[in-house]
């Protein structure tokens, strides 16, 4: 028979290597969804992992892995510390709206005026605002009333789907756009674009996400909130006897989470989204979930996974076009990494023992 | 004062309205009650809609559907069993992988029939009872699933109150170790209820696409399984109060989208509700207390504060998207009832890891 041992303490290696192995078996999943699908399973993933990195055209996928990886990397950060101390902020998606619609709101208010130390900035605290206040909704009703913050962050994803389209469709709309859904261009109003350098991918949110990765690191290595983030979530009796209030990390882990989810939405909808329109949200925040949990919640580990998940949207584009591989073959796909994930992490806290079967 | 709406039809279409929820609650429930907490309603429900819509094409017999919704639902959910019971993984974490899985499946197997008409799922008439005038139509002249829904729920109540494997599941939801100590087999109990919820999670999915909608499209689904785990909490994990969450769920659903048919404001809608409901806790605060309450009157005067502020607000004529408002309604009327109704009542072991270390 085979029993599980728990470890005394988690393995390093597993907890390294679960990632990796993970990744490896999703392959092998993928292969066959992709042969079950009709599709030559080993030209699909070469089209997905190989061809926008070293294929020929990889010029043009290469700055696409910052784009899709910036707001990836900025919104798991942010649940990276709350999934750390038990405080599930499920609803970045809605926050990614929210902080898109504030920021432009500010930008678009401001058109036509050409000072752009003003604007973006302007802009920018807009956006974080927005997703902070936001995120405040479930943090608050969670403080005060212990209401489950799952549910209320991910009704709110639902609010914010109908306020988008909303203001899409209304406030929002081009004066100009000949009565089409969608407001102005963000990214060709060079106050307000969030592009610093269009040709190789560069826009302010990189920047935001890699800033942020750096303070993330920092707090979790040097800082007493991150130790008590820390020890909330495996030790939650610890940390109370400790000191640690509760209420003021769960609005900590909650506003930060929030806030970072709507500079990533700003800085998408005024560079890359370029306007704001009604299928502006693509469901970044709910992929990194994925992100956050196959980095192990650690910033470094965030931002490779990011990374590779970016990967996994482009070369799913790539086998799109080329093979005709279903968008949501590459949905599966991710979904199917964080549940290998899941399973193999088994190995990070316990040992497997083979058993003889005759002892009672 | 109804405007165009139909009191009688409004309350019939409250019950089909409330079937979806009502079966993905109940299975939720059973699953919670055995301490286990699944997030991945929403993502069984989807898949069990594609599923149960695929296979109600393919056959042209609509029961035919939802047998394989189910069937897919609980598949799902084995997955999801798998992992958490026997690779010990978080509950959280995997519950939301299984939602964001069966969201790409259920994309991936429904690209082909976006559009694509159910066929015909005929209403009972039920004899004698059907022909009651007015109650006859609102209860009595449904299609079997709305019964089917109130049987589950009926037999569920059964189940836990009343049989000696329901007393089995709730002590393992309790506390897992005692149950283990007595010798019951936590892991095979838990793996039965998830299951279970699993196949109740694909009925409800396949309703929405056979028989509500009754056309596939894109997330149809569209958080109905998330409001389901919402009223599990609601309920209190009580098979009785759930019902009455989900008629209310229903209700709120089926007035929004005749409001959104009908031309009546929702400002007056809402101005309406907060009397009718500052009344029924007078009412309902004085048979239960014999007097009144501070709190009693506390929530009265703050429902009455509000009803002036809905009629004030229409009165002062301010920008006000109606649109926006009913179809988020739903959503904030979840998070409403989730902050008054967070009373507490979980089972002791829910969420947590069970691993028999002797």
């Amino acid at each position: 028979m085979i029993i599980l041992e728990k470890r005394p303490q988690a393995s390093q290696f597993w907890s390294y290597g679960a990632p990796i192995v993970a990744v490896f078996v999703t392959m092998i999943f993928g292969a066959v969804l992709f042969a079950a699908l009709g599709k030559p399973p080993i030209e699909a993933l070469s089209k997905i992992f190989w061809e926008p990195l070293f294929g020929e055209f990889n010029f043009f996928y290469l700055p696409q892995l910052l784009i899709k990886g910036a707001p990836l990397v900025a919104i798991a950060l942010g649940l990276s510390l709350g999934f750390k101390a038990g405080i599930w902020n499920i609803g970045a998606e809605g926050q990614y709206i929210i902080g898109a619609l504030c920021g432009a709101a500010v930008g678009l208010a401001l058109y036509p005026m050409e000072a752009r130390w003003l604007v973006l900035p302007a802009m920018l605290i807009a956006g974080a605002f927005g997703g902070f206040a936001w995120a405040m909704i479930p943090g608050i009703l969670r403080v005060k009333f212990n209401t489950n913050e799952i549910l209320v962050s991910l009704m709110l994803v639902y609010v914010a789907e109908q306020l988008l389209a909303a203001m899409a469709l209304g406030a929002m709309k081009n004066p100009e756009g000949m009565g089409f859904p969608g407001s102005r261009n963000l990214s060709q109003y060079s106050s307000a674009s969030s592009w610093i350098d269009q040709g190789h991918g560069m826009h302010w949110g990189v920047v935001i996400a890699l800033i942020a990765v750096i303070f993330a690191y920092i707090l979790f290595t040097r800082h007493i909130l991150g130790f008590q983030i820390k020890l909330a979530g495996q030790a939650p009796r610890a940390a109370a006897f400790s000191g640690v209030s509760p209420a003021r990390l769960v609005l900590f882990c909650l506003g930060t989470s929030g806030a970072l989810a709507g500079i990533a939405g700003l800085t998408e909808v005024s560079g890359p989204a370029g306007v704001v329109s009604i299928d502006f949200n693509v469901g970044y925040g709910f992929t990194a979930i994925i992100v956050a949990f196959l980095g192990r919640l650690h910033p470094v580990g965030i931002l490779m996974a990011g990374a590779l998940m970016a990967l996994t949207y482009i070369g799913g584009d790539v086998a799109q076009s080329s093979l005709g591989l279903p968008k949501a073959a590459i949905q599966v796909f991710q979904g199917t990494l964080l549940f290998s994930l899941l399973g193999i992490d088994v190995l990070t806290n316990y040992r497997v023992r083979m058993k003889r079967g005759a002892v009672a | 004062m109804f405007g165009s709406i139909d009191p009688q039809l409004l309350l019939a279409s409250l019950m089909v309205a409330a079937t979806p929820i009502m079966l993905a609650a109940i299975g939720e429930l059973v699953v919670e009650r055995a301490g286990v907490l699944n997030l991945g309603v929403e993502g069984m429900m989807i898949t069990g809609s594609v599923i149960g819509f695929i296979a109600a094409i393919k056959t042209g017999n609509p029961w035919v559907g939802f047998v394989a919704a189910a069937a897919g639902g609980a598949g799902l959910s084995l997955l999801f069993g798998i992992l958490t019971q026997f690779l010990l993984s978080n509950q959280v974490a995997t519950g939301l992988a299984l939602t964001l899985f069966g969201l790409g499946l259920a994309a991936l197997l429904g690209q082909d029939y976006l559009g694509v008409k159910a066929p015909v799922f005929p209403d009972w008439h039920i004899p004698l009872l059907g022909d009651i005038p007015i109650l006859g139509p609102i209860v009595f002249q449904h299609d079997p699933m709305v019964y089917l829904g109130l049987a589950i729920v009926g037999g569920v109540w059964w189940f836990l109150k009343k049989s000696r494997a329901g007393l089995v599941l709730r002590a393992v939801g309790e506390n897992h170790e005692a149950a283990h100590a007595l010798g019951y087999n936590v892991i095979r109990v838990r793996m039965l209820a998830i299951m279970f919820g699993g196949a109740c999670a694909g009925l409800g999915g396949a309703y929405l696409s056979i028989v509500r909608v009754p056309t596939y499209a894109a997330g149809l689904t569209a958080g109905m399984g998330w409001i389901a785990l919402a009223i599990v909490v609601f309920a209190g994990w009580k098979p009785g109060r759930l019902l009455l969450g989900a008629y209310l769920f229903g209700g709120v659903t089926a007035l929004q989208l005749n409001l959104q048919a009908a031309s009546l404001s929702l400002l007056d809608v809402l101005t309406g509700i907060a009397l009718v409901a500052a009344v029924v806790v007078i009412v309902v605060g004085l048979i239960q207390n014999r007097r009144f309450t501070a709190k009693m009157l506390w929530w009265a005067a703050s429902l009455c504060i509000a009803a002036v502020f809905f009629s004030l607000y229409k009165w002062l004529g301010w920008v006000f998207n109606e649109t926006l408002w009913l179809s988020s309604s739903p959503y904030i009327a979840t998070i409403f009832v989730l902050v008054i109704m967070s009373s507490g009542g979980a089972p002791g072991s829910l969420g947590k890891i069970f691993h028999a270390s002797r």
